[in-house]
């Protein structure tokens, strides 16, 4: 009886606590989520409310004159659907093939076995320690002298010169220093026997990379695939210096057009708010696996 | 299977390789088709701007055969990151806007060429909207902007403050003495400064004050040194009066940018400029002043030079490039940027049939203020580093540090980098 009693007690305790964990929880999603509410709320309010608003609880609530002319107004003044189209056509491009040339790379220097590959791993890592603005400038230079073909009046031609172009987005951020260094440290937690049953079996290297390494390696292909997605998504210095023709402009180049004299915050939220979604829609579809794969890879974000 | 991937690979690069090698160089250049004049504006997501532009070049197109203007147009806040990397790579437009202090840097860097546009089209225009390096002219603009102090009549008589003049400005102690009532008569902060704002606006803002106070960025004599001009007893007695206003509380910098604050009567000055006239316009009424800036002892003063257009130096069709240029500063087209943009025409006649800026135009006392009190940033190359090093020190003084040796420090940064670069010529 008395046992029965204490155990009751404890339930009730442990069911307390869980209460107590959810309310923190709870209040620390809200806290997490107040930027974002506030994107939403205030690209429905005009500018004016927005900043009067500021400072208060209003700012979170969809209260005063609301309405989609911020919308309408983004429309107006970008366009909006082209640049989400190039950045999309740019992200998936730079993760895809950033996916298949890292992984390639990791797995020469994980798995192969040929002469100076700890240099260049350590040539690899050497590259993280660059901040890219300092290379900007002369990469600039450089993509403007490389050759490339041209299809006009029927034929294929050649001209030198990248920009103004996707290939420019694309082709300079599929090699990339970190996915290496984390595809070669998963491929290496494979046990090598695997690759020496294979081998007396008569599969070459490719057939090992391709229908042992990558099949083992789901969390590294989609810890790579997060941390490449967002920085490719949200490019700007370098579309900045290399696009001219507005075609081409990715959606992060086009947050600028809102910041004028007078910014109208409004549309900036608006904006936001658009090229925030596809973002959101990815996260929540993947929610489960990115979980678990930065877990199983080990990384943090 | 592994060989036939392989002969695939093989052939393809082979064919790559003869297609390469076998095609011909394509034909249009960097330069565009023969004739064709590239222009690039800072205007994108402006479309009132951009309705303009388009006019002129539809004018300018129709009106002869021999040139014809391709516009580019890119955002504001990455323009100069566009020209500086066209630039590294040899691929400048023919026509390139730019913010007035900018353009001695571009002309010094070599991007650009002399403007070349006939003298008495030059002299027609206010003098803050040409843009002069070393006595040659590279830059001229549609138009200026100005700043001034925006006050409620109503607040101000309410409060027993007189109202200022251009022939009668406030002096520094009428002005602490009217923020002072202001405080105490219900505004905990009665002045709006602007100072939650960031970038160059620190120097157009708060530079045309200091050179009202006796100071300067730099010596404009020899434009070689900040020494004396920046750190000297007018520039320190200046800066201790800028940090007292924020000690004092009577400005702060909490923000938000722009004006909602005196749209909505929670300050009762406020510094800022015509850009955001027409709103206070809507909001306030005809109980809206536009007031001059504060005689800091040496005579108010503001900033000039605003957006200016100019020829890069390797512009293969100049010629074009000044006829249309020449073609674009007709007071119709002035006239409507200064309207759709509210923006003071670089011209009188231009002025004259504008909306706003007319003699019977609601912000017409802009256009004054501008004609009397504008005063450009000095024309130097090194002005991008003394514009930072301006605002990392104005905002350190904000912050409460010391105001001889932050003013000495920053003159000693911007003296370096003027030796560093052989004085930029001068």
């Amino acid at each position: 009886m008395a046992a029965h009693v204490v155990e009751a007690g404890e339930r009730v305790l442990r069911r307390r606590r869980r209460v107590w964990i959810y309310l923190v929880l709870v209040g620390l999603a809200v806290f997490f989520l107040f930027p974002l509410v506030f994107m939403f709320v205030s690209s429905l309010k005009p500018d004016g409310q927005i900043l009067s608003d500021l400072g208060g609880w209003r700012a979170f609530l969809p209260l005063g004159d609301i309405s989609l002319r911020n919308y309408a107004g983004v429309f107006d003044r970008v366009p909006v659907g082209r640049f989400l189209l190039n950045s999309v056509i740019v992200t998936v491009a730079i993760v895809g093939a950033g996916l298949v040339v890292n992984s390639m790379a990791g797995f020469a220097i994980s798995r192969l076995r040929w002469t100076g590959r700890g240099v260049v791993l350590s040539v690899v890592i050497a590259t993280l320690i660059v901040p890219f603005e300092t290379i900007a400038v002369p990469m600039v230079y450089w993509v403007s002298q490389l050759p490339t073909l041209v299809f006009q009046h029927g034929q294929v031609e050649y001209d030198f010169g990248w920009l103004d172009s996707y290939q420019v987005q694309i082709i300079p951020f599929i090699a990339n220093g970190f996915s290496i260094f984390l595809f070669a440290q998963y491929f290496s937690t494979i046990p090598t026997a695997i690759d020496e049953a294979a081998r007396i079996d008569g599969a070459g290297w490719f057939t090992i990379y391709r229908r042992i390494a990558v099949p083992l390696s789901g969390p590294a292909f989609a810890t790579v695939a997060i941390l490449t997605f967002l920085p490719a998504w949200n490019q700007y210095l370098w579309p900045s210096m290399v696009v001219q023709d507005e075609n081409l402009r990715p959606v992060m180049v086009g947050m600028q057009y809102f910041f004028q004299d007078n910014t109208a915050w409004g549309e900036v939220m608006a904006y936001t708010s658009m090229i925030t979604l596809p973002v959101l829609v990815v996260f929540l579809a993947f929610q489960r696996a990115f979980v678990s794969s930065v877990a199983a890879s080990g990384v943090k974000g | 299977m592994k060989r036939k991937s392989l002969s695939i690979i093989v052939a393809a690069g082979l064919s790559a390789a003869l297609a390469l090698g076998g095609c011909a160089r394509a034909s249009q250049d960097s330069a565009g088709a023969p004739g064709e004049i590239t222009m690039w504006t800072h205007s994108a997501g402006n479309p009132g701007e951009l309705a303009v532009y388009k006019q002129i070049i539809a004018d300018f197109n129709a009106s002869q055969h021999q040139y014809k203007i391709v516009q580019q147009n890119f955002p504001q806040g990455s323009y100069n990151d566009a020209i500086t990397a066209a630039a590294a790579a040899h691929k400048l437009p023919c026509l390139l806007d730019m913010d007035g202090p900018v353009m001695p840097n571009w002309a010094w860097a070599g991007y650009l060429q002399p403007l070349g546009l006939p003298d008495s089209l030059i002299n027609s225009l206010l003098p803050t909207t040409v843009g002069r390096y070393r006595n040659t002219v590279y830059s001229a603009g549609y138009w200026d902007a100005a700043l001034s102090i925006f006050a409620r009549r109503s607040v101000l008589d309410k409060n027993n403050i007189r109202i200022p003049t251009v022939d009668k400005p406030w002096t520094l102690d009428e002005f602490d003495a009217a923020v002072t009532t202001l405080k105490a008569n219900g505004y905990a902060t009665p002045l709006d400064l602007g100072a939650a704002d960031t970038g160059e606006w620190w120097s157009y803002a708060y530079s045309p004050m200091l050179q009202s106070a006796g100071g300067d960025l730099i010596n404009r004599g020899t434009m070689k040194s900040a020494d004396g001009a920046l750190n000297g007893p007018d520039a320190v007695t200046f800066f201790t009066w800028f940090q007292q206003a924020f000690t004092n509380k009577w400005a702060d910098n909490s923000g938000p940018v722009g004006n909602q604050r005196f749209i909505d009567n929670k300050v009762a000055l406020s510094y800022t400029g015509v850009w955001n006239a027409k709103d206070a316009l809507a909001a306030v009424g005809g109980d809206l002043l536009i007031l001059p800036p504060v005689d800091f002892g040496k005579g108010p003063k503001i900033g000039g030079g605003s957006w200016q257009w100019g020829i890069s130096a390797g512009c293969p069709n100049a010629d074009g490039a000044r006829a249309y240029l020449k073609f674009s500063f007709q007071d119709s087209y002035l006239t409507a940027f200064a309207d759709s943009q509210v923006v003071i025409p670089s011209t009188a006649s231009a002025a004259a049939a504008s909306k706003y800026f007319s003699d019977t135009g609601a912000l017409h006392q802009f256009a004054v203020l501008s004609q009397k009190f504008a005063l450009a940033r000095p024309a130097t190359p090194g002005y991008p580093v003394i514009s930072s090093t301006f605002e990392k020190a104005a905002k350190d003084i904000m912050n409460g540090a010391e105001v001889k040796s932050t003013l000495d420090t920053a003159v000693q940064a911007i003296d370096t980098d003027i030796k560093s670069q052989n004085n930029y010529g001068f």
